[in-house]
């Protein structure tokens, strides 16, 4: 193993140049250059969707590179499959884990070994699994099965795994995102040792907080773009924060912001809501809400942080285990979806192709099943479809943008699927509206109309609980704003009271210890 | 066992019709051409085969209509598996529910002898129906409180139905003569044939149920809300459609189709109880369908299809010394060739 | 009542529960592959069905169970094109499958029907010379019973102690996971559906060549479908295929001497037991992740981008 040298004098142990990859709609990875060096922790930091993840994938061979290199010591390399990068000393742990639950520990890690033996020998599997293990205080039982361990426990196993099988590069997409704080403390332990032994390590993350605790060198993706790469010692919050951040602001002021009128009924009460996480979700914590008529509540967080869940309690498709909600004063905290629906609550979800439409049905048909109560004629046997067009179509024009009716859902690009979602959710003149990243794959032009749609949604009444991780649109459409971290508000403000800086640092965790 | 559930996918759906049906002439010649194969192997002349198949089917009137007779069950059957599988719903036990239905049918025929017709068939349907939907209703809620996967457990509920019905059979109901099978049915209980050929009344109820499938798919609401479950289960929850109810209505109204064609089978075609008397007609039911991707006209033309070959393959058995088995592999090419989707038929893409 | 029946039926419980044992076995690997095989019963028909036509022509029962695995082996890629190569969907594929198989194994084994044939040669049970012949004679068992316990511990050795087990095992887990641990997912089914084939095929050998030694039509009545409840009753497990296949074969058995000792207990009753056992047997495990099928058990693997 190479002695750690100066960062300075030293050459990276892998480079890659103008890595390019495309999916349909989307380009994730655009042109990105990337220096990786042993006995280095570099991480990789950015919003959801900047591109991180894919660009690991191709290097451990998960993906195929549209175009771009990949240099290991100087030499080319093609990675067309896991197998070649393991077979390059690259391992990786993928975000949302990897193990066989139905396997144990030992069974897992001896997929990975690079010289397993034909015939099995736990005793000698096990044997080399302590040892690592102990070296780096990675206690396991190689004999428990993996669905029965926390989640801490198996991103040890997954590390683990990665040491055994000879990796000198290991990826980490997210460690940290399912963790307790210290297990936190104990990975960047364990880190912090493989680095000084000459490991590389690529670390995915969005929280600032942990990449100026462990990083050695820092690179920000936005977009699927490099927004640049700076050593630890050159990185500040604030820098970074920036770099993150997209702070061009688009000239999207629209509409003053509305006094809210706090006196009234609010439409949505949360009181001390918590739920349980299922697999690798966040739980919600103690979560006190109230939307009242006519206001935005704006939640600021980076994904995964409790945002899904959010939504589903209010929707009624989770059910909370502590806790009640209101809607309009009433108890509805056991009611079901249908009837939350029914009682005049919208819902423009975060992936509108997956969680709001169905694929092979056309753009009426997809707008309709919200509403199949009030297009249903003769009993049900059938469906009022002249109304339902009459209906989307005020909507468009009251809104300035339209699909067309007869396209199918799943020929639809991002931008009309997101189009016809809040075509569909704006047009009954619902009470209470949550939305979800709600701009996102629109252009400049659909994006303002949206926005004013929202705002005229509001100014007649109706309360909105708008999630985004845009903070230009939090700060410029909402009349109060939380932050989401970890499954609790760590945040609360009037959006004048606070600034990009203060929000994006709760976001990413960094002012959570101060806060406790 | 985690069977995909994703529904059928629509293979003629969006091909204009001409287009489709020139598709699966296509891969049924080929089908052809490989039996045509096997048969020279057996030492059979193939062309004249195919010549006794042509001549006992779509040949002559006769050979017509014994087609649609033995289109009958089968159109039924693969009803029973498209309507569930709407929902997204794997109905694997068209056959036991087939097997339950006739059973239901017959309790009624035998208890009721002394009804007129009028009353005692549609009673007969009614149990039938019963039958086939109790028998589906427990895939249905092991499915719905999340426990087994209906896969799973149609298939193996499609084991017990008939040997539960040969239970009641040898124990209760057979007739003085015969342990392995009932009395005759009176008159009353048979279903109606019509001009002196064997087609009965069950192709009648077929083609209404097709056209009833059809039309409550496309233009009611719970047909509309079905297919958004299908398509996309989560995205339907999310919209306010209760997912959970519809899952057991669907299974259930499936399991009565297949009921339906049991009480048809042996009401209209066998007038009698036989103990096992359908070897596969709820899995062939499953294969057109599947083959069909669940779109009414395609399941009117498979089950044709299927009708023809399995005629024909009576009278390969008669005039070629073939056992009467050898049919099925005609019938399993046809399947192979459009389950393969050969890459030279594919359409390509706009 | 005397013990020669009920040595009668244990000695047939035996001999029925060999060839459904060796089926099970074959089953149970691919499955653990994530490929289920509903015509199973197609596979054995075609398997019996040659392997007893190859006995009748050469005379040699050897070389008929030889050309039985072939059979299963070759109708079991079949279903591997469709299902890997193909991407087909595996429970219409099976089924094709087997009507494939009620066909080809009629037009094979008609010139067949009611040949004799000299069946795999029997060696007593050493430790029986005691006996009278009448008794000794029930314990006279062929080679493939013999080796039915120890192929099913090799099946186990295999799948749980060696390297290409625990490869197969993630397929059939995990096929992503497995390919990200640099294997190929579908060289592994393919290989699966190889050794289910042979064992399918021995099944079906033993069923026509050893057990009733001869052909009828559409003679295995059902085996394939009870080894595919019975993979699910032993829990995708080959040792506990043995007690399955014991409980099979042994109901059978007990419904045979019920009938011969003059009881009233409907054999058709007692047939469907297996079936409710095996569904009693799911919803009791039902919610527990640790005893289900293989995770992607039916499902198509399309590979990376």
């Amino acid at each position: 193993m190479a002695k750690a040298k100066m960062p300075t004098e030293r050459k990276p142990l892998i480079t890659l140049r103008g890595v390019t990859k495309a999916f349909p709609h989307t380009v994730a990875n655009d042109h990105i250059d990337l220096d990786i060096y042993s006995g280095e922790i570099h991480a990789l930091l950015g919003e959801n969707g900047a591109g991180k993840s894919t660009l690991v994938k191709i290097l451990f061979g998960f993906y195929h590179a549209d175009a771009g290199e990949i240099h290991l010591d100087g030499k080319p390399v093609t990675i067309k499959s896991p197998r070649d990068a393991l077979a390059l000393h690259i391992g990786m742990v993928f975000q949302d884990l990897n193990l066989i639950p139905a396997f144990s520990i030992a069974e897992n890690i001896a997929l990975f070994l690079p010289h397993l033996q034909a015939v099995l020998n736990p005793g000698e599997i096990n044997a080399k699994i302590t040892e690592v293990s102990r070296l780096y205080g990675l206690d396991v039982d190689p004999g428990a099965i993996v669905s029965q361990l926390s989640i801490g426990v198996q991103q040890k196993v997954e590390l683990l795994k990665l040491l055994l099988s000879d990796a000198q590069v290991l990826i980490l997409d997210e460690p940290t995102r399912v963790l307790a704080p210290h297990e936190v403390k104990a990975l960047f332990d364990i880190l912090d040792n493989l680095r000084k032994k000459g490991y590389a390590v690529i670390l995915i993350t969005h929280k600032l907080k942990e990449v100026l605790e462990c990083a050695d060198r820092i690179t920000v993706l936005r977009g699927g773009r490099v927004s640049g790469s700076l050593l630890r010692a050159a990185a500040t919050e604030k820098k970074l924060v920036e770099m993150m951040f997209d702070k061009h602001l688009s000239g999207l002021k629209v509409g003053a912001v509305a006094k809210a009128p706090e006196f009234a009924q609010p439409v949505l009460e949360l009181r001390n809501v918590e739920t349980r996480a299922e697999g690798a979700g966040v739980s919600l914590k103690a979560i006190d809400l109230k939307i009242y008529p006519g206001q935005i509540i704006g939640v600021a967080g980076v994904s995964g942080n409790g945002q899904k869940e959010l939504c589903d309690v209010v929707l009624g498709m989770e059910r909370s285990i502590r806790g009640a909600k209101l809607l309009y004063g009433k108890d509805a905290t056991n009611l079901s979806v249908q009837n939350v629906r029914r009682s005049g609550v919208s819902f423009v979800p975060e992936n509108p192709l997956a969680m709001a439409s169905v694929p092979f049905m056309t753009t009426l048909e997809n707008s309709v099943l919200t509403n199949t109560w009030r297009y249903a004629r003769h009993n049900g046997f059938s469906i009022d479809w002249a109304a339902a067009r009459s209906d989307m179509e005020k909507t468009a024009k009251r809104l300035g943008f339209s699909v067309s009716p007869y396209a199918f859902a799943r020929s639809l690009s991002g931008g009309n699927l997101q189009r016809m979602v809040i075509l569909r959710e704006l047009t009954h003149d619902p009470r209470l509206i949550i939305a979800s990243y709600l701009t996102r794959g629109l252009d400049v032009q659909t994006t303002i109309a949206v926005r004013q749609a929202l705002l005229q949604a509001r100014n007649d009444g109706a309360g909105v609980l708008l999630i985004s991780e845009d903070l230009d649109e939090l700060f410029t459409l909402s009349d109060r704003l939380i932050v989401l971290y970890a499954g609790r508000i760590v945040g609360d403000f009037a959006p004048s009271e606070t600034d990009v800086y203060q929000v994006g640092l709760l976001m990413t965790g960094s002012k959570i210890d101060h806060g406790n | 066992m985690a069977i995909n559930t994703r529904s059928f996918p629509r293979l003629a759906a969006f091909t204009p019709l001409l287009n489709g049906v020139v598709r699966y002439l296509l891969m049924i010649l080929l089908a052809l051409l490989l039996f045509a194969l096997i048969l020279l192997f057996s030492g059979q002349d193939p062309i004249q085969s195919y010549g006794d198949i042509f001549a006992a089917t779509l040949g002559s009137s006769y050979g017509f209509s014994e087609v649609l007779v033995a289109m009958i069950p089968i159109l039924i059957t693969a009803l029973a598996v498209a309507l569930p599988s709407r929902v997204g719903l794997i109905n694997v036990g068209g056959e036991g529910q087939l097997y339950i239905g006739a059973a239901f049918a017959t309790w009624g025929a035998l208890t009721f002898q002394q009804l007129p017709a009028w009353a005692l068939l549609p009673l007969m349907v009614l149990l039938g129906m019963l039958g086939g939907a109790l028998w589906a209703f427990v895939p249905a809620y092991l499915k719905a409180i999340g426990l087994v996967n209906e896969t799973i457990t149609t298939l193996l509920l499609n084991s017990v139905a008939p040997k539960l019905v040969g239970f009641l059979i040898f124990g209760f109901w057979h007739s003085a003569m015969d342990t392995v099978k009932t009395d005759n049915f009176v008159d009353a209980a048979k279903l109606p044939t019509f001009f002196g050929t064997r087609v009965h009344l069950g192709l009648v109820f077929a083609l209404i149920l097709l056209l009833a499938f059809w039309a409550f798919m496309k233009y009611t609401r719970w047909g509309l809300e079905m297919r958004a479950i299908g398509g996309n289960a989560q995205a339907a929850r999310r919209n306010g459609i209760p997912v959970k109810r519809y899952l057991i209505a669907a299974m259930c109204l499936g399991g009565a189709i297949a009921g339906l064609a049991g009480m048809a089978q042996i009401s209209g075609f066998y007038g009698v109880l036989l103990l096992n008397f359908s070897i596969g007609l709820g899995f062939m039911g499953f294969l057109i369908c599947w083959l069909a991707g669940g779109d009414p006209l395609g399941i009117l033309l498979m089950s044709f299809t299927v009708a023809v070959i399995t005629t024909g393959g009576n009278m390969l058995q008669l005039t070629r010394d073939l056992p009467y088995a050898a049919i099925n592999i005609l019938l399993a090419l046809t399947l192979f060739v459009v389950l393969a989707k050969p890459s030279f038929f594919e359409r390509k893409k706009p | 009542m005397s013990l020669l029946p009920i040595l009668g039926v244990l000695s047939s419980a035996i001999f029925s529960g060999t060839s459904l044992l060796y089926t099970t076995l074959g089953e149970v690997i691919h499955e653990r592959s994530g490929i289920v095989n509903l015509g199973l019963e197609g596979v054995l028909l075609v398997g019996a069905s040659s392997g007893f036509a190859v006995t009748v022509i050469t005379g040699s029962p050897i070389l008929g169970v030889l050309v039985a695995m072939l059979a299963g082996v070759l109708m079991n890629m079949v279903l591997g094109y469709l299902v890997i190569q193909r991407k087909a969907n595996q429970l219409a594929s099976g089924l094709a499958l087997m009507f494939f198989g009620f066909g080809l194994s009629a037009i094979i084994g008609k010139p067949y029907v009611g040949s004799r044939i000299e069946g795999l040669p029997r060696l007593p049970l050493p430790g029986l010379d005691g006996l009278p012949r009448l008794y000794s004679s029930l314990f006279s068992f062929d080679i493939l019973i013999y080796l039915v316990i120890p192929v099913s511990i090799l099946v186990c050795w295999l799948l749980f102690r060696t390297r290409w087990g625990l490869g197969l095992r993630a397929v059939g887990e995990n096929a992503d996971a497995a390919f990200a641990s640099g294997r190929n997912p579908r060289l592994f089914r393919y290989q699966a559906l190889f050794l289910g084939g042979l064992l399918a095929g021995l099944g079906a050998a033993h069923l026509a060549i050893a057990y009733t030694m001869n052909w009828t039509e559409y003679m295995t009545a059902g085996r394939g479908f009870i080894a595919v409840a019975l993979v699910i009753f032993s829990r995708w497990h080959p040792l506990r295929a043995i007690v399955g296949a014991l409980l099979f074969s042994g109901a059978v058995a007990f419904q045979l001497l019920l009938q011969s000792s003059g009881a009233q207990v409907s054999p058709f009753l007692l047939d469907t037991l297996p079936y409710i056992l095996t569904l009693l047997v799911l919803i009791a495990w039902g919610g527990n992740r640790k005893q289900s099928a293989p995770a992607s058990l039916g499902r198509v693997y399309h590979g990376s981008e």
